[in-house]
């Protein structure tokens, strides 16, 4: 069931439109992380949906009834929000948390054991009473959380919640996070332009960029399958092709790349100009053998121009004969231990016909968006 | 001892005299600031939140009033306020009303002026935040001007300094009649003016002691809960 829906809506800034999107539904119950880079729209988009900035056009619905302009105090006071930067107010730790509750009338004993509750939930709860300004950037997050958490919203917005912490304490806090939003079946929208931190907590995954929804579905279709060109370089599938099919059987089609023929899962019309994706962990490299490839088995020979060494992971560009430049791979440590890449080593680099998504090129560059 | 005391006595006005023109003038300035900051604060921060066609105009006008000479304005009260002037049915002029006028135009751009930019130096999502959290408006307000309180001590402190202080307009609106309009600055003009420059010394030293006494008050609030 969607919680909120935009329909349509459009947002402009000095006549220039910096958000435009067809549709977008927030389903109840679901952590749906909103992935784009910055300049994407997506702290605007996060005021359309906290019912602060009415659009140019367009239509926002609360469980499917329209909301009325400006939104009523009551509907949004069932959102809450939360910022990169935990913005606390003066005063102590507790009083922030009591703020948003004291709004609501709610004051006294109970109120209090609401927000020591909700301080303890996010592990804070002894620093009640210390100055909220004296807080390390860690425990004033920890308190910008459990300050909207107290009020049991409907509907949690995070926008990039920790982007300025370190990473240990950002991994940490995230799961901790993920852990109270789905334990208390809180809908959540999280903002971040890190597909990590998108892909580790969402149940679905809306791609933005330059104010546009580009795709929304679970992490795996954003993955697997994205919905255009401009998707799959932004999930940095790494290789992204243009061909065309030539031929097609009931599971399979064999798309002309160059002077190279790809075999795909996905099924086109014959004819279709297609851009074929192929993640770059999907790539086997293995020094050249004598094995013809198994029917509907990718497989090219060529030599590593380039190795980039990542730590646990290494990247190589394989020059195999494509004209669009050389294919990527990402192989682990152990791979790499045994194959001793250099430039210039003969390999083999191998892929299935599963992992090469085709997208139709509708004659129009998405990168243009 | 007590003959040192006796010979500063006797430099003083009239005890009764002397407490009238203390009050006069607290009354005065004390009712000035408080008009002031009721019209400036939400002024400022209304200022400082919102974008809309004028606004820089507006604000040029506020930076330039805050720098407004005090005879001037003294000259446009009293024409308002004239028997020919607007306002002069209302037969305020040399009343102490006329001069809780000149003082609220000059104190009033100084009150906006710090207080617009003490909504404008807090985090620009601060308000957002606010909002985010169910504030209604006039709860944003309300939680702004806590944010802010330390820059608006400021403007109370500075307001209430300039007009304190202030002489020109208030001579010119109140005409430093004995017992109805004489504050403490204009009867420090008036024992310059006649000689007695050991009676003006007092009343000036008294003023400054004042102004001491409502800062310390002021800066011990301000400082009271830094946090």
């Amino acid at each position: 069931m969607s919680l909120l829906a935009l329909a349509g809506v459009e947002v402009a800034r000095d006549g220039k439109a910096i958000l435009s999107l067809e549709g977008l539904d927030v389903r109840a119950g679901e952590l749906l992380a909103l992935l784009g880079p910055t300049g994407a729209g997506k702290s605007t988009l996060l005021r359309v949906l906290h019912l602060l900035e009415r659009p140019a056009a367009g239509s926002v619905a609360w469980r499917g009834a329209p909301v009325p302009w400006p939104a009523p105090l009551d509907l949004r006071r069932r959102i809450a929000m939360a910022f990169q930067d935990p913005l606390l107010f003066s005063g102590s730790t507790l009083e922030n948390v009591l703020y948003g509750l004291s709004l609501r009338g709610e004051t006294g004993v109970a109120a209090r054991e609401k927000a020591t509750e909700a301080l303890r939930l996010l592990h804070v709860d002894h620093l009640a009473e210390r100055r909220a300004r004296t807080l390390s950037g860690g425990e004033a997050q920890r308190t910008a959380l459990a300050r909207a958490l107290v009020l049991r919203p409907e509907l949690l917005l995070l926008d990039e919640p920790f982007a300025a912490l370190d990473a240990p304490i950002r991994r940490h806090l995230l799961e901790e996070l993920t852990q109270v939003v789905k334990a208390h079946g809180i809908t959540c929208v999280y903002v971040t332009h890190e597909q990590g931190e998108a892909f580790s907590v969402a149940d679905r995954i809306a791609v933005l960029r330059r104010g546009r929804l580009l795709q929304a579905g679970t992490p795996e279709e954003v993955l697997l399958r994205p919905a255009s060109r401009a998707v799959a370089r932004f999930m940095q599938t790494g290789n992204i092709l243009s061909g065309v099919v030539t031929r097609r059987s009931e599971a399979l089609s064999e798309v002309a790349v160059g002077a190279c023929v790809l075999f795909s899962r996905t099924v086109l019309p014959e004819g279709t100009a297609v851009d074929a994706c192929v993640r770059r962990e999907e790539v086997l490299v293995e020094a050249p053998g004598d094995a013809a490839p198994a029917p509907g088995l990718n497989r090219f020979r060529g030599t590593v121009a380039t190795v980039f060494d990542h730590g646990s992971t290494m990247q190589l560009k394989i020059d195999a004969g494509f004209s669009e430049g050389p294919l990527q791979a990402l192989i682990t440590r152990r791979v790499a231990h045994d194959l001793a890449p250099r430039p210039g080593l003969p390999v083999e680099a191998t892929f299935s016909a599963a992992s090469v998504h085709l997208i139709p090129r509708e004659g129009r560059s998405d990168d243009d968006l | 001892m007590t003959a040192p005391l006796a010979s500063l006595g006797a430099l003083l006005p009239a005890p009764g005299e002397l407490a009238g023109i203390i009050l006069l003038s607290l009354f005065v300035s004390g009712v000035a600031i408080v008009v002031s900051m009721l019209v400036g604060v939400p002024a400022g921060i209304f200022l400082g939140l919102h974008r809309f066609p004028g606004r820089s105009f507006l604000v040029t006008l506020v930076n330039t009033g805050m720098g407004l000479p005090p005879v001037v304005v003294g000259l446009g009260v009293f024409l308002l306020l004239a028997r020919s002037g607007p306002f002069g049915g209302l037969d305020l002029l040399y009343t102490p009303w006329a001069m809780v006028l000149a003082q609220v135009v000059i104190a009033t751009p100084l009150v906006v002026g710090i207080t617009l930019a003490a909504i404008q130096g807090l985090d620009e999502r601060l308000h957002l935040q606010i909002l985010s959290l169910g504030a209604s408006r006039a709860q944003l307000y309300l939680k702004l001007v806590k944010e802010a309180r330390l820059s608006l001590v400021a403007a109370l402190a500075a307001g209430f300094g300039s007009i304190i202080s202030e002489v020109g307009a208030v001579m010119m609106v109140g005409g430093n009649i004995k017992g109805q309009t004489r504050v403490m600055t204009t009867a420090i003009v008036l024992e310059t003016r006649q000689g007695e420059f050991a009676n003006a010394i007092v009343l000036g030293v008294i003023l400054l002691a004042l102004a001491l006494g409502i800062n310390w008050l002021f800066t011990a609030v301000q400082q009271r809960r830094r946090a």
